[in-house]
């Protein structure tokens, strides 16, 4: 019935048409991104292949000599320990605001969120450099190699001088900057949670913790998990805020106070002053790395997240 | 005839700002490190003459393919272009103004300028070679110092940058273990240390560690008080960085105009030289002539009026001979 009025109206075709049109451009942003990456990285693709690029720890402007694996392996390892910091906080405060704080502390709360996401990324770096490093460096570092000093294996992961330009820095800000998007989704898939089944478990005696782990989070894990997989996302591609506190190291390291590149880092940091055609090229080889990389995270993420709503928004 | 007279007026101002658009603005782009002077020169040049001039400080790396590709009046790089290839992208080349590098350091007891280090010493010391304050090869140098028993922390600059080609370079010249394990350029691996992002970040982590050691643009050294080393140059003496030091380095530098000036102003001869010194260039487009001949009038107003602002700025201006050099290659390629 819609369809055919929508072929009988002109007004309605043009209207289509040209909402059809504004779709259709991202489409081909999306192609001509990827086309140009492709092209722009052919002559390092050609060079050094794709496992060899890959698996390839070596880093050499001067040599012309790259590979992406120390980048890859900052940039995951980042990612890893700030979802690993975020994702306990951010569900935290999904939990209170949606379940536990009274009703007019949800307002500010929701607000300050927002408020943290709204803050330029480069700003969390001047925070970092300035602020977060030497805190670190001077405090929280010295104090985890101490307390980490005696036990094998862990100590390995604080070995070197506490610098406060290191991986745990940089994770730590990164973190910060990926609770906001974690709680809200989170707290946007609590709220799915229909009434009637919390207040049926309140009623049959449960406390606040059994409702919350019996009920609101089964309810609502797929949500969480996809935003989860979306602030990974977030956290893979930015730059600014790690750019300032990693060092820009290309090396594999087991510390999580030595320095390290993320492949954001090395692009901002390295970008502008490659001046000869290998290095340009292996540059855009490391984007397109990272954007089949963010591209399978968000897949994943969607992937959930539709799944979620299905199961649960009818 | 009121009607007349505002008509004319009117024609006056359109035909006058038509003007101003076409021919009374300067596009350059290029190298960042100059950009402060350039612009500080810009704008005095605007106040004298009217013309304006607009320079994007994206890299010198962009400053060489914009002009390259003919988008831009002018460009600038910190990097001198190869007489073979300002031949193949048929531009012209000259020295605008002079930097330096600075190895800048942090020791407790230790007061600014009183490390002395030779470009041995400090080759070892950011190959990881020397690892401590107390090795012989540093006290050596600086017997009424006393230098602590630590490992010495490195710090490098991590982003691209013309700070680490010339000091690079530097090394790469007197040192035959760094051109063989490193070499020189704008993004090197470097074997040992931390990485700090733009001069500030260098200075930042420099000041926080202690028992460290970096290299900053002269400029952000002086501004910041940071504490700076003596280098032994080619001569043999030991020389602070300074106006004078850099000046000499400039004076004694064997720019070839044939070459297009082509020069890394490191290890220069002179009795005063200081070693890790370089100029910044302009490149310009042979074809343009009349464009070039205006950004020539610019450089050339700069050098007569502007040495006092680039020393506020602590940028070294060229010194008189140079100047007399560049002048002359203006001339010879009939763009002034």
């Amino acid at each position: 019935m819609a369809i055919t009025l929508k072929r009988k109206n002109p007004v309605d075709l043009i209207f289509s048409s040209i909402t059809g049109l504004a779709s259709v451009t991202v489409i081909i942003f999306i192609i001509g991104i990827v086309y140009v990456l492709m092209s722009e990285s052919s002559l390092a693709i050609e060079k050094f292949g794709i496992l060899k690029f890959l698996s390839s720890t070596e880093w050499n402007p001067v040599k012309e000599d790259f590979g992406a694996l120390t980048n890859i392996y900052g940039t995951v390892l980042t990612t890893f320990l700030s979802l690993l910091f975020a994702i306990p906080v951010a569900i935290g405060i999904a939990i209170f605001v949606t379940e536990i704080a009274p009703d007019f502390l949800k307002g500010p709360i929701g607000i300050a969120i927002e408020l943290l996401a709204a803050i330029p990324s480069i700003i969390y770096g001047m925070w970092g450099l300035f602020t977060l490093s030497p805190i670190m460096s001077n405090h929280i570092e010295p104090f985890l190699k101490k307390v980490t000093a005696g036990i094998p294996l862990v100590n390995i992961l604080f070995q070197g001088t506490p610098m406060g330009i290191d991986i745990l820095t940089a994770s730590v800000i990164l973190s910060i900057m990926i609770i906001p998007f974690t709680a809200s989704i989170s707290r946007d898939s609590f709220n799915l949670t229909p009434s009637v089944v919390k207040e049926s478990a309140y009623a049959i005696g449960a406390t606040q913790w059994e409702v919350v782990k019996n009920v609101v989070l089964p309810y609502s894990k797929l949500g969480v998990f996809g935003g989860i997989v979306l602030s990974l996302g977030r956290a893979l591609g930015e730059t600014m805020a790690v750019a300032f506190v990693l060092g820009n190291n290309h090396r594999i390291t087991t510390s999580l106070l030595d320095a390290a590149a993320t492949i954001t880092v090395t692009l901002a940091n390295e970008f502008a002053e490659a001046d000869n055609d290998v290095y340009l090229s292996s540059l855009f080889y490391l984007a397109l790395v990272l954007f089949v990389m963010s591209f399978i995270t968000l897949a994943i993420a969607k992937f959930f997240l539709l799944k979620a709503e299905r199961k649960y928004s009818r | 005839m009121k009607r007349i007279l505002t008509l004319a007026l009117v024609a006056a101002l359109v035909f006058s700002f038509g003007q101003a658009e076409a021919a009374e603005m300067l596009n350059g782009a290029g190298a960042t490190f100059p950009y402060p002077v350039y612009s500080a020169w810009a704008f005095d040049y605007n106040k004298v003459t009217g013309v304006q001039l607009n320079y994007q400080s994206i890299g010198s790396g962009g400053g060489v393919k914009q002009i390259s590709a003919r988008t831009v009046d002018f460009g600038a790089s910190d990097d001198p272009m190869k007489p073979e290839s300002l031949a193949k992208e048929k531009l012209l080349q000259f020295p605008a103004v002079i930097g330096g590098v600075v190895p800048v350091a942090n020791l407790e007891n230790v007061k600014p300028g009183q490390l002395k280090l030779d470009a041995e010493t400090l080759c070892k010391i950011f190959l990881g070679d020397i690892k401590k304050w107390s090795d012989a090869r540093v006290t050596k140098l600086n017997a009424g110092l006393k230098l602590p028993d630590r490992e010495i922390t490195v710090v490098y600059r991590s982003d691209g940058s013309g700070t680490t080609a010339i000091f690079t370079n530097y090394l790469a010249e007197t040192c035959p273990a760094w051109q063989e394990k490193v070499g020189a350029g704008k993004a090197v691996k470097f074997p040992v240390g931390i990485g700090g992002k733009g001069n500030e970040g260098v200075a930042n982590y420099v000041k926080r560690t202690a028992n460290s050691i970096g290299y900053v643009e002269f400029a952000y050294a002086k501004q910041n008080k940071l504490d700076h080393t003596q280098l032994k140059n080619k001569a043999g003496n030991f020389v602070e960085p300074g106006f004078e030091s850099f000046e000499d380095a400039a004076e004694t530098g064997d720019f070839d105009a044939k070459k297009g000036f082509y020069l890394w102003l490191t290890n220069a001869p002179g009795k005063q030289s200081w070693p890790i010194a370089g100029a910044t260039f302009i490149l310009l487009a042979q074809e343009k002539k009349d464009v070039n001949k205006q950004t020539v009038k610019f450089f050339d107003w700069a050098f007569k009026n502007g040495d006092n602002k680039a020393k506020e700025l602590v940028y070294v201006p060229l010194p008189k001979s140079l100047k007399d050099k560049v002048s002359a290659y203006w001339k010879a390629n009939g763009v002034q």
